[in-house]
């Protein structure tokens, strides 16, 4: 809170007006046409529209359909996280021992920050390509059948890959913040203790990181459950039958292609729902760090 | 590091070069594959070092693109990229930084409605409203514009929220000083609010740049002209051959034309890049 302010009237809100227009014109007006439109039902043409209350919910929730995008985004936000944060995690420790080398393996390791999710998609398919991969190839070594045209787990596994790959480095950077603000004099006198370095992780290193890796675990959720959209598209579409039709996908699939309004509004309006849930998280947390 | 365990040290070190080959390695097969000829993918085996193609491949990415999938030449859609790259950060960081001025210097009714208001866009990503929202630029006829690219998507609750913190640690005085010395609200804005937040819309921008760069699901939804697509956008479009294989020499060329502009902008500033990454997360 500021003491000193300026007196003007009418000047904050010229100040606010490009932002509250957008806001309202291409934020809140379309979230609030999603809500009133999943109260409706289209017939086949797109003619008529007639109030059908709660029913579009209630076909939703009776979906197998639905159902099985659930199971599926649960399966790969929890996939992506775990893996990604481990390895990040795995890094920022090995970089955390460095003296003259941390700054060149830091480089090496952020950019793939950079890479749009997209091209993210396009590399990973083509590296598990079946006919030209090379990932194909050398499991065909080893006796491993790939086919993530065929199988679901083996699509799966193909998009959790390139999505994890694109968010190690996000995590990576905090792991190392986060490990730079242990004080060295704890890890010292527990070395001085007897306490090798595992169990210096386990007690100490780990605890003390644990805001750091609970706020990117509810970061990455929200990554893998919404910016993944792009490595979708660019590698599986969704498929085969189904396997990695995440939720933010279905919605786009459904509302575009499969031209059901109704439906996909109703997905949006769940999906508004957790983004909502997963925002006060990080926000209730964000202010436990500062009273910290 | 707290002692000297050179078995450790080892490990330490095999466990980043192991990361950064992991990290390298799709790239590096890409760009592989970006030097050699269609021919070269028929054998079975896809080779793992640069073939002799590589100014040629590029050069007819560039200059002409794949005319069968009705992309235009990828230079066009750089400058597509950057165009709207540009308009998203700069225009974000514009209507940021005048809407926390707005909430941190005056005192208006409804001044907490409004804050909430920038406050839910966070909740409201534009893939969950992504068929309403398509909707409402449709009708205004901002479909296949540079307006239509960039203009949903600059309203930002976390750089307003950023320039706020900024701006709630600058002391009183300077602006009781500016006052006593005759200065107006935009005065004071423009000759100790903008140079004092300079690092800052600098950090932001290379996070924004980057945002803007990589966008996929608007442009690919509401550009159908071709004079308008985006490279990102783009390469799905040219990978999506309906008979037999995509050229993939062609794809991986376009693909690592994609990543370069951003992954440049990251290396090269590498400190405002980790500056703005962590202060937009607070």
């Amino acid at each position: 809170m500021k003491r000193t302010v300026f007196n003007n009237q009418l000047l904050p809100w010229l100040l606010l007006a490009p932002q509250l227009i957008i806001t309202f014109v291409f934020f809140l007006w379309p979230a609030g046409q999603a809500v009133f439109q999943s109260f409706l039902r289209q017939d086949a043409f797109g003619i008529r529209t007639t109030f059908v209350g709660l029913a579009n919910y209630r076909a939703l929730l009776n979906s197998p359909e639905y159902m099985n995008s659930l199971k599926v985004t649960a399966i790969f936000a929890t996939s992506v996280t775990a893996l990604s944060i481990v390895t990040a995690l795995l890094m920022a420790l090995a970089v955390d021992r460095m003296i003259r080398s941390t700054r060149i393996y830091t480089t090496l390791l952020v950019w793939p920050y950079a890479v749009a999710p997209a091209v993210a998609g396009i590399l990973w398919w083509f590296i598990f390509n079946p006919t030209v991969g090379i990932l194909p190839y050398v499991l065909g070594g080893i006796g491993y059948d790939w086919n993530h045209v065929s199988s679901k787990t083996d699509a799966m596994i193909l998009v959790v890959v390139a999505s994890a790959w694109k968010q190690v480095s996000y995590n990576f950077l905090f792991f190392v913040a986060g490990l730079q603000s242990i004080p060295a004099s704890l890890r010292e006198a527990a070395a001085i203790d007897g306490a090798g370095p595992v169990r210096r992780f386990f007690d100490i290193t780990f605890p003390l990181l644990s805001p750091t890796t609970f706020f990117l675990m509810v970061v990455n959720i929200v990554y893998a459950m919404f910016d993944t959209f792009a490595v979708i598209d660019a590698s599986t579409r969704g498929g085969p039958a189904q396997g990695t039709n995440i939720m933010v996908y279905k919605v786009y699939f459904d509302g575009f292609i499969g031209q059901n309004m109704g439906s996909s509004a109703a997905q949006s309006v769940f999906l508004m729902l957790i983004v909502i849930i997963l925002t006060i998280i990080q926000f209730r947390w964000v202010e436990k760090k500062v009273a910290y | 590091m707290v002692e000297n365990r050179p078995g450790l040290n080892l490990l330490a070190h095999l466990v980043l070069i192991l990361g950064v080959v992991a990290v390298a390695l799709p790239v590096w097969i890409a760009f592989v594959a970006s030097t050699h000829t269609a021919t070269d993918f028929m054998s079975g085996t896809i080779p793992m070092w640069p073939g002799p193609h590589l100014v040629e491949n590029y050069a007819r990415m560039l200059d002409r693109g794949v005319s069968t999938s009705g992309t235009p030449p990828v230079a066009n859609m750089m400058w597509n990229s950057l165009v709207m790259a540009l308009c998203i950060a700069l225009g974000k960081i514009a209507i940021s930084v005048i809407s926390a001025f707005a909430i941190v210097y005056f005192r208006f009714p409804f001044r907490m409605f409004a804050f909430w208001c920038i406050f839910i866009t966070l909740m409201l990503p534009v893939e969950v409203r992504i068929v309403p929202t398509f909707k409402v630029v449709a009708d205004l006829g901002m479909l296949n514009s540079f307006a239509g690219l960039s203009i949903p998507l600059i309203a930002s609750a976390t750089a307003t929220f950023l320039f706020r913190q900024v701006f709630l640690t600058i002391p009183d005085e300077l602006t009781e000083a500016a006052r006593i010395d005759g200065a107006g609200p935009m005065k004071f804005f423009r000759d100790i609010l903008i140079p004092l937040s300079r690092t800052n819309m600098a950090a932001l921008f290379v996070i924004l740049f980057i945002y803007g760069w990589n966008q996929y699901l608007w442009p690919l939804l509401i550009t159908t002209d071709a004079k308008y697509y985006t490279i990102v956008a783009g390469i799905r479009r040219m990978a999506d051959v309906v008979d037999g294989m995509p050229q993939w020499h062609l794809v991986m060329a376009t693909a690592m034309l994609a990543m370069l502009p951003p992954v440049i902008v990251v290396i090269a500033m590498q400190k405002l890049f980790v500056k703005g990454l962590v202060e937009t997360e607070k």
